[in-house]
């Protein structure tokens, strides 16, 4: 059997240096950008692919249409300030806010192992059906697998949604201009300290939760108040360093930021400084970055800053004009460095 | 946060850098000893805020990156086996041996555990009867006594399904390497602060005296940094080759005697290789002839292995401070975090590693000095 001509069989990651997946290749790095730039990307290669966006945005039939998926295998499946079933309905909704889309319907598929109590199942399943009401999304189809004992993590569970898109804005990081200001709705790093502590035991002054939301309608609040968006990137996997790396390649601009206007909770900033962690690469999964025309931005912030889940907002930085794509920050004692991307997860320091 | 934010001072910053300025009347090149000092002025961009006669070299205290290559392999070759549950400090699961790294391993299926501390481990070999757990004590001065606390532990708990392989490094041997080395260029140094919470400096009072260097034990935040760096200039000025202490909130002269106690009842000094640099004597830590039943070398028949590293890797001479990383020519080509020729590309705390970001930072610097600030426009 002969696959495209154009197709490449022979497989692009080098031989030799990983020929195994590892979990860096899944910890929103980059080695993963560089399993999916040399593998996922050239294989299934077209336009909506490569704008490189949390989901795609198309038309069918004069309706602008987003699209996304997304799996969901955290372990532990409870965690203080949510589960898996809270993440999985926050996670695809968010990614179609994020596309600028009003989240509509979303699919589940669960993949069950043999001997999960019913009870698990169950607490998820109510878990899922509150985060849609509150999202104001309703799971319309599902499907449903068991695999044998040992073979899954208790539950993994994978969504893909769809939203409406219902204005003329181009919200993608190809529109993301010099000039543009970067809005983040609040402080860093809870999700990724809260998971971290449950699954390593490792116990703090008072719980730490996360910050697991829906974003979806405060995004609305900024389109329904016509704020001229250009990008927005919710900060899961990789942090808020990730997102910005990805948006300064992707739109080929320099992204200033200033550390000192990076809000980090007092908690979590002591994990990290025990851990050896930075706030910038920790996961989120209630909080996002907006790039918004200039001349819009104080309008933005007294919008995010009126909701609940935007309390917190502040302006980070901007987009400059500069040829080579790259985030650059301003640290605490004010010098000038360059912000990369990990090449996987943070790993704990030895000393 | 308190003790934190104090050392992170923009203000503060600033003054002593005018400070270091005024008072190096020459070019000086001194070396901090310990990759997280290095961590923290690639970090917090400390060497843009020195004027241009100091030159920062980085030391071989990074202990992911003296790791000599057949460490690596051995503890390969231990995690494999299907008996045994291999736990490390994350940062070692990267660093690549000669054929693979450990997360390798645990992708072909071998139980390889992140572990926070040691004696997480003695636990999971309580609950696990049936495995041999291994823990790669991995470090310098400063690991060393909890490493030996696990073992200690182990010893009275009767737990004989544990062990340990062993690379502990001790600084002192190496700053001598580096200083009687004659292609030499460091003229003082910034001591490990947190070895020296454990160590104290007694130690390094003959060295300052033999090789007439001034040396400063230093801290991790920025503020220690710039502190100790004015410190050793001072030093240099007037002719002075010291030991102070910068780090006096945490390290006494003596030290912590209860930690040197049970780092001297649990293991013995011994030579050992060091990544790049080769055999240093008397340079490491072994177990002790009480403890030697509870290292994994001898309980895992792998204390024969040797394995030569990458002939294209010069992170020896890059850890003497003779070469600096962008001089290697395999640097950003063959050499990247993704795919690191040698463990100083891999760790956080890695000269290579910093230096890769280091690169371009200078690009976007120059870029800054060409263009208004656009951040204050």
């Amino acid at each position: 059997m002969s696959g495209p001509k154009d197709f490449n069989q022979i497989c692009p990651i080098p031989i030799g240096q990983y020929p195994q997946v590892t979990l860096a290749h899944g910890g929103g790095g980059k080695l993963m950008h560089q399993l999916i730039e040399r593998m996922f990307t050239p294989a299934f290669s077209n336009p909506l692919l490569s704008a490189r966006h949390d989901g795609a945005t198309f038309s069918v039939n004069g309706a602008r249409l987003a699209f996304t998926t997304d799996s969901y295998v955290v372990s532990p499946l409870f965690f203080p300030g949510g589960d898996i079933g809270l993440l999985a309905v926050n996670g695809t909704v968010n990614d179609l806010a994020m596309c600028g889309a009003r989240p509509l319907y979303l699919s589940a598929g669960f993949i069950l192992e043999e001997g999960l109590p019913m009870e698990t199942l169950w607490s998820v399943v109510k878990s899922m059906r509150c985060a849609a009401d509150e999202a104001r999304v309703q799971l319309v189809t599902g499907d449903t697998k068991v695999v044998d004992k040992g073979k899954g993590d208790g539950i993994f569970i994978n969504t893909a949604g769809v939203g409406v898109i219902e204005h003329d804005l181009s919200i993608s990081p190809a529109s993301v201009r010099p000039g543009d200001v970067v809005l983040l709705s609040g402080d860093l790093g809870r999700h990724g300290i809260a998971i971290m502590a449950e699954r390593e035991g490792l116990a703090f002054e008072s719980a730490i939760e996360s910050d697991c939301a829906p974003l979806g309608d405060l995004v609305m609040r900024l389109i329904d108040s016509k704020i001229e968006i250009l990008c927005m990137r919710d900060l899961t996997r990789g942090g808020l360093a990730s997102a910005l790396v990805e948006i300064a390649e992707a739109a080929k601009v320099q992204i200033r930021i200033d550390e000192n206007s990076i809000p980090v909770r007092e908690d979590v900033r002591g994990a990290c400084e025990i851990l050896g962690f930075d706030p910038l690469y920790l996961a989120n999964e209630g909080r996002f970055v907006a790039f918004i025309a200039d001349s819009d931005a104080d309008r933005a912030l007294d919008i995010l800053r009126s909701h609940p889940l935007g309390e917190g907002s502040c302006l980070i930085g901007k987009v400059t004009n500069d040829s080579s794509p790259a985030v650059v920050m301003r640290s605490r004692i004010g010098a000038m460095r360059i912000v990369d991307m990990l090449s996987g997860e943070q790993l704990p320091r030895i000393c | 946060m308190k003790y934190i934010d104090e050392y992170r001072d923009a203000k503060m910053a600033e003054a002593y850098a005018r400070a270091i300025d005024a008072a190096a009347t020459k070019p000086w090149t001194l070396m901090e000893v310990c990759g997280g000092q290095t961590h923290t002025i690639v970090r917090f961009g400390i060497d843009e805020l020195l004027p241009d006669k100091i030159t920062l070299v980085h030391g071989p205290g990074c202990p992911v990156c003296v790791t000599p290559i057949e460490l690596i392999d051995k503890a390969i070759e231990i995690a494999s086996r299907p008996d045994v549950i291999f736990c490390s400090f994350g940062d070692m699961l990267r660093v690549p041996g000669t054929q693979k790294d450990l997360f390798v391993v645990k992708a072909g299926g071998g139980d390889v555990r992140v572990v926070y501390s040691p004696l997480d481990c003695l636990k999971i070999a309580r609950e696990n009867s049936g495995k041999q757990v291994v823990f790669f004590a991995v470090g310098f001065e400063t690991t060393a006594p909890a490493n030996a606390m696990a073992v200690y532990q182990a010893h009275q708990q009767g737990v004989t399904n544990f062990s340990i392989l062993v690379s502990h490094v001790l600084v002192p041997p190496a700053m001598e390497a580096i200083l009687s080395s004659p292609s030499n260029r460091v003229q003082g140094f910034l001591a490990a602060g947190h070895v020296c919470t454990v160590m104290g400096y007694t130690e390094y009072e003959p060295i300052a005296a033999k090789y007439r260097v001034p040396i400063v034990v230093t801290g991790f935040e920025p503020l220690d940094i710039l502190m100790g760096v004015l410190m050793c200039v001072r030093q240099l000025e007037e002719g002075r080759a010291e030991v102070e202490n910068q780090y006096a909130r945490s390290v006494r002269r003596e030290g912590n005697r209860h930690a040197q106690q049970i780092i001297s009842e649990v293991f013995r000094i011994t030579p050992r290789k060091w990544r790049g640099i080769g055999a240093i004597q008397r340079s490491g830590l072994g177990l002790s002839e009480k403890f030697a039943n509870y290292d994994a070398e001898a309980r895992f028949g792998v204390a024969d292995y040797t394995a030569e590293e990458p002939a294209e890797c010069i992170s020896g001479l890059i850890m003497q401070g003779v070469k600096k990383p962008h001089e290697c020519s395999a640097f950003g080509k063959r050499c990247t975090p993704e795919y690191p020729l040698g463990a100083p590309m891999v760790s956080n705390e890695g000269a290579c590693a910093a230096y890769y970001r280091y690169r371009k930072v200078q690009t976007a610097v120059n870029i800054e000095r060409n263009t208004a600030t656009a951040m204050e426009a």
